[in-house]
């Protein structure tokens, strides 16, 4: 099917439509015009060496996971080992606790992704809905709370999770993140694309606010939720200063904080944190492929990178 | 019994914007009254004030004596059909239907019986298991009034919801409307600015400008008797021609148009005629009437519209309908625009003349200050 990809143009239509039957007319529809002599854009010819740029890193990383120690310190560094070591995998799985991590990263995550998406339609369609009393200062002041970096807010807000005796649990991970501005900020303005007609009616047949957000409103935000659900997933999964900072405790761990142990001042297993980093990658790889647009999507409504 | 009563309702919009001024009305059990106007004439905020969707400034709306002011929308048995049809785009057809019921913990069994009778009114059995987003207009609009009417509201509110259709389909949605209102009987407020579906739909129609009640009463009365000169220039289609002119000792002079007419008080008049109300005659026809300049001559097969322009002593007068001014001039110099609506076998050349008589008994005359009827 080359030539029948939706542009990002159509993707901004499908966040604004509501119409889903239409959305799908609308996708076939967008057809670039063929070309005989090539299978493919001419773009391509620029995006693949850029492509390649970017992927060598990652592929360094998972022969480095398939690499002898020796080989791993090895200068120029080796691309293509002879043999692969592929017993690394289990050896960086069983000589730390990878299993706990990954229960721990999991749990944290999905905690967060479930909450996000809870509290940041509430007050996402408090801010598109409700008239109240300070409703813009509200969401201005929120806003600009988004260009604070978070080096700036991590000692207040380590003293508060110390507060509440947080410091060391997944609750230190988990209760700072249960909410964030951006999924506020995401989901705000996709509601207020939402005909008001359609709530009006609700209202008219009967239901209440909470029921309008929940049977009108969020069925049809869906591709707004799973793309925050897919980007608070990136961000939590990946995280490593917060945890540095407020989990010392092996137990409590987090994937991306084990990992740290392979690299350690006295020795250096190189070889097995980079096994241990590609069996890290692999739930976002999968979760990549199955939800890319969203991401791109995601990327294009903050207008930074992601 | 179920009646809507309004008692001097008035919405203010912060600004201050007065959308609807001191409206008072009654609209009676089972009668199907029409709101009409130009856009921006407060017709649609009067309506969603009855519904509940916009909180009312002044004065109250009552059904039945229980005044509704601060009773929320679901508490009011109050249903809506809206312009864009409004939907649940993620519920099927069926599940559209059934959607206030559910919300009022209507039976299962229940809701099943009244969404498949309303299916069989509204001959929408075979769309159950679509989506809206896979129907056609005149079926979303079917649909759409389906979900409205299917928890029997006492009353029963449109806005606009014949607009979204095109021209033949609305004809087509016109005469359903009323078949259904003539069967179900529910207490109806409709609001259109198409004042063709207001004169075909309404037992009785209510013509708003700016934010006020113009005049109330049967489509035919307001259209024989129009109570001023925005009424005169809205209802109608093509407009009635209104000329200025003045009177003086019982004799009314608007350009070449002359007449008598008793009992009138001498001062600035504005002349109205129908255009269907002018009939060509041979130019020795020493009646009452006036030459027409004949600009444009557009044949609808059953009759001829002619647009041209008179001799004209003042400016003549056009009704902006869109901001509703009362006798806003927009006359050029000592022309005034006219319409003729003529047989289909009358077909002027453009550029000719033509001598067109007047009916005095016809003609209406208005206050040239006020823009009031003069009886």
């Amino acid at each position: 099917m080359t030539g029948v990809k939706p542009d990002v143009r159509a993707e901004g239509a499908i966040l604004a439509a509501t119409d889903t039957a239409q959305l799908r007319g609308e996708i076939g529809m967008v057809e670039r015009p063929r070309r005989a002599w090539l299978p493919f854009s001419p773009w391509h010819f620029l995006l693949m060496p850029v492509a390649i740029v970017m992927l060598v890193p990652l592929l360094w990383v998972v022969m480095t996971s398939l690499e002898t120690l020796g080989q791993t310190q090895h200068f120029p560094p080796i691309l293509w080992p002879g043999s692969f070591q592929w017993s690394n995998y289990p050896r960086a799985w069983s000589s730390v606790p990878f299993n706990r991590w990954f229960v721990n990263t999991t749990v944290v995550t999905t905690v967060i992704v479930a909450s996000n998406l809870l509290l940041c339609s509430l007050a996402a369609y408090g801010f598109a809905r409700i008239r109240f009393w300070g409703k813009n200062v509200a969401y201005f002041f929120l806003l600009a709370t988004l260009m604070i970096p978070i080096q700036v807010v991590i000692i207040p807000t380590f003293l508060i999770v110390k507060q509440m005796h947080l410091i060391n649990t997944l609750g230190a991970l988990i209760v700072p993140n249960l909410a964030n501005v951006f999924g506020i900020f995401l989901l705000t303005q996709f509601f207020r694309t939402l005909p008001i007609e359609l709530e009006e009616a609700a209202r008219i047949d009967g239901a209440s606010r909470l029921k309008i957000l929940f049977t009108i409103v969020l069925p049809l935000s869906l591709p707004a939720l799973a793309t925050l659900a897919v980007i608070q997933f990136l961000w939590t999964w990946n995280d490593f200063l917060w945890p540095l900072v407020t989990i010392y405790n092996e137990s409590v761990f987090t994937l991306q904080l084990g990992l740290m142990s392979f690299q350690g001042s006295h020795v250096n297993d190189t070889n097995l944190l980079m096994a241990g980093n590609v069996m890290s990658m692999l739930p976002m790889l999968l979760l990549f492929i199955a939800a890319q647009r969203y991401f791109v999507r995601g990327i294009a409504t903050q207008g930074l990178k992601g | 019994m179920t009646n809507v009563v309004f008692e001097h309702v008035t919405k203010v919009y912060p600004g201050p914007m007065v959308a609807v001024d001191d409206l008072s009305l009654t609209v009676n059990d089972g009668e199907f009254l029409i709101l009409v106007g130009p856009s921006g004439c407060g017709k649609s905020t009067a309506l969603r004030m009855v519904a509940g969707l916009e909180k009312i400034s002044a004065g109250t709306i009552s059904v039945d004596g229980a005044v509704l002011n601060d009773i929320p929308p679901k508490d009011r048995d109050i249903a809506m059909v809206f312009q864009n049809y409004a939907l649940y785009p993620h519920m099927t057809v069926e599940k559209n239907l059934g959607f206030a019921l559910r919300q009022r913990k209507t039976p299962r069994d229940e809701i099943a019986r009244r969404v498949q009778g309303m299916a069989d009114l509204l001959g929408l059995e075979e769309l159950l298991k679509r989506r809206p987003g896979q129907l056609s207009g005149g079926q979303r609009q079917r649909v759409a009034m389906g979900r409205a009417l299917v928890r029997e509201p006492q009353v029963f509110l449109l806005d606009e919801p014949l607009s979204n259709l095109d021209a033949k389909l609305r004809v087509q949605m016109r005469a359903e409307l009323k078949k259904l209102h003539h069967r179900l009987g529910i207490t109806t407020i409709y609001v259109t600015h198409d004042q063709v579906e207001a004169m075909t739909l309404g037992d009785r129609i209510a013509v708003l400008s700016a934010g006020r009640l113009q005049q109330i009463g049967a489509p035919q009365d307001v259209y024989d008797r129009p109570t001023n000169v925005f009424v005169a220039g809205f209802i109608g289609s093509p407009p009635m021609n209104l000329l200025r002119g003045s009177v003086a000792e019982g004799r009314v002079e608007a350009g070449d148009l002359v007449f008598e007419r008793e009992g009138v008080r001498d001062g600035g008049v504005v002349v109205g005629v129908r255009p269907e109300g002018l009939r060509p005659v041979g130019e020795s026809d020493a009646g009452p009437g006036f030459e027409v300049q004949v600009d444009v001559v557009e044949p609808l097969g059953d009759e001829v519209l002619v647009l041209g322009s008179v001799a004209a002593r003042d400016a003549g007068v056009r009704i902006e309908t869109e901001e509703a001014t009362l006798l806003a001039d927009a006359g050029t110099g000592d022309r005034a625009a006219v319409t003729v609506r003529l047989a289909p076998d009358v077909r002027p050349s453009p550029g000719s003349r033509l001598h067109l008589a007047v009916d005095p008994a016809t003609a209406h005359l208005f206050d040239a200050n006020t823009g009031e009827a003069i009886r």
